[in-house]
């Protein structure tokens, strides 16, 4: 018998401060998927490739201190990148789920981190002309730093996609297990359409189709086969998350909360 | 109090903590000194968004300018126009070579999507053959990536065009 995926519940809450919300999804997103990359430092399995996630760890990182920063300035209420970082659960980051998951194998964290990119990719590109000045030079300069990531793990999605028997089933099983999570990454809601006012307005259904055109070249070319879409996973934007973000929150914050106000 | 240009000078000596042979001015992450009346502002940007030693480059522009006797109003960063390796002046690049880091090329415009590189081999910085090969994008920094040259047989840095 198959098991339905759970599907994300109507959200009809409206939120105070939508571009709050809204820079908080995106600035979780790189700091979660930046976490779990860091992981890989002294693990990678080779020493090259070690140094290429961490290297594409603190970019992201970076780029989640720009995003939380602004987001703390839009929040107005003292809250600065760390705060927001190292002091808010779960239930309060808005991360899409997909960055959550644990790394896997090495092919796993390699194929999420390419569809992660393809999609972060696309997304500065388009939030790079808004009319938000401060979220448009974010996205100016994260869009560079984001085309060497998705160059890098694209080449990798080809190279193990079209290797081994073993890396190639590895990475299909990859994308058969991550692709359900995708469907979160192009679901505009209430937040979405309550910033447009502000001259951020993201075209979800192009997204979705220059990223569709863009995956499907590169999984065709690593000879992998692209999933048919079905149900799919979602939850992380209003803080509903799976069990595996609490435990590396815990990981993450320790530190912090353990000394607050400590700086070194 | 010291006038604008002589602020740039100082700010000539502060070398960047990575690659101590070029200055953070030369490098183009200072990007605009204001005189005041009550001291100077100063305006940088980031390399790379997280390059860890941009605390370190804030730190020793203050130490510099303290010790000129300069008054600090603020350090401002910006983000935009985004840094770009095109800013590394030619003085600068010499510099670089005879550091034993490969200057960067041309930052050239990329398509959003270029799987497939097609990438001049970059000059060994070394024994400038151009017989070498990229052994990875990622290097010791975020700004560097590694060579090797089949000539004189020696691993080398990269500073990326970016």
């Amino acid at each position: 018998m198959t098991v339905p995926f759970q599907v994300a519940a109507p959200r009809t809450t409206p939120v105070a401060n939508p571009l709050f919300e809204y820079l908080l999804r995106h600035g979780d997103d790189r700091l979660v998927l930046g976490h779990r990359l860091s992981e890989w430092c002294g693990h990678g399995p080779i020493l090259e490739e070690d140094i290429a996630l961490s290297n594409l760890a603190l970019d992201l990182i970076g780029h989640a201190t720009s995003i939380l920063a602004l987001a703390g300035t839009v929040e107005a209420k003292g809250r600065n990148e760390d705060a927001l970082a190292y002091f808010r659960d779960a239930v309060d980051y808005r991360n899409a789920l997909i960055v959550e998951l644990p790394n896997g194998d090495f092919a796993f964290t390699l194929v999420r981190q390419f569809l992660f990119d393809a999609y972060s990719v696309l997304l500065w590109d388009a939030l790079s002309g808004c009319a938000h000045e401060s979220l448009a030079a974010i996205a100016t300069k994260s869009l560079k730093e984001d085309k060497y990531h998705l160059r890098h793990s694209g080449e990798w999605v080809v190279r193990l996609g079209d290797g081994t028997e073993e890396s190639h089933a590895r990475a299909q099983s990859a994308v058969d297990t991550l692709w359900r999570y995708t469907g979160e990454l192009f679901d505009p809601d209430g937040v979405d359409e309550s910033i447009v006012t502000l001259g951020i307005a993201v075209d979800h259904a192009a997204l979705k189709s220059r990223w569709d055109g863009l995956v499907s070249d590169v999984l065709q070319r690593a000879t992998l086969t692209v999933p048919v879409d079905r149900a799919m996973r979602g939850g992380g934007r209003t803080g509903k998350h799976t069990e595996h973000l609490g435990h590396m929150l815990a990981t993450m914050q320790i530190v912090a909360r353990s000394h607050p106000g400590a700086s070194w | 109090m010291l006038s604008r240009e002589e602020v740039w000078t100082v700010l000539q000596t502060v070398m960047d903590p990575e690659v101590p042979v070029i200055s953070v001015v030369e490098l183009g992450i200072v990007r605009e000194v204001q005189v005041h009346d009550g001291g100077v502002r100063i305006t940088i940007t980031p390399t790379y968004s997280g390059c860890p030693a941009m605390h370190e480059i804030e730190a020793d522009i203050r130490t510099a300018l303290a010790a000129h006797q300069v008054p600090l109003l603020g350090i401002d960063l910006v983000l935009s126009p985004a840094w770009t390796t095109d800013w590394i002046g030619p003085e600068a690049r010499e510099k670089l070579r005879a550091y034993g880091i490969a200057p960067p090329g041309r930052a050239e415009p990329q398509g959003l999507i270029t799987l497939t590189r097609a990438r001049q081999p970059v000059a060994c910085p070394f024994c400038g053959s151009s017989d070498t090969h990229l052994q990875s994008e990622f290097g010791s920094t975020a700004c560097k990536a590694i060579h090797v040259c089949h000539s004189c047989r020696q691993p080398f840095d990269e500073f990326k065009a970016f």
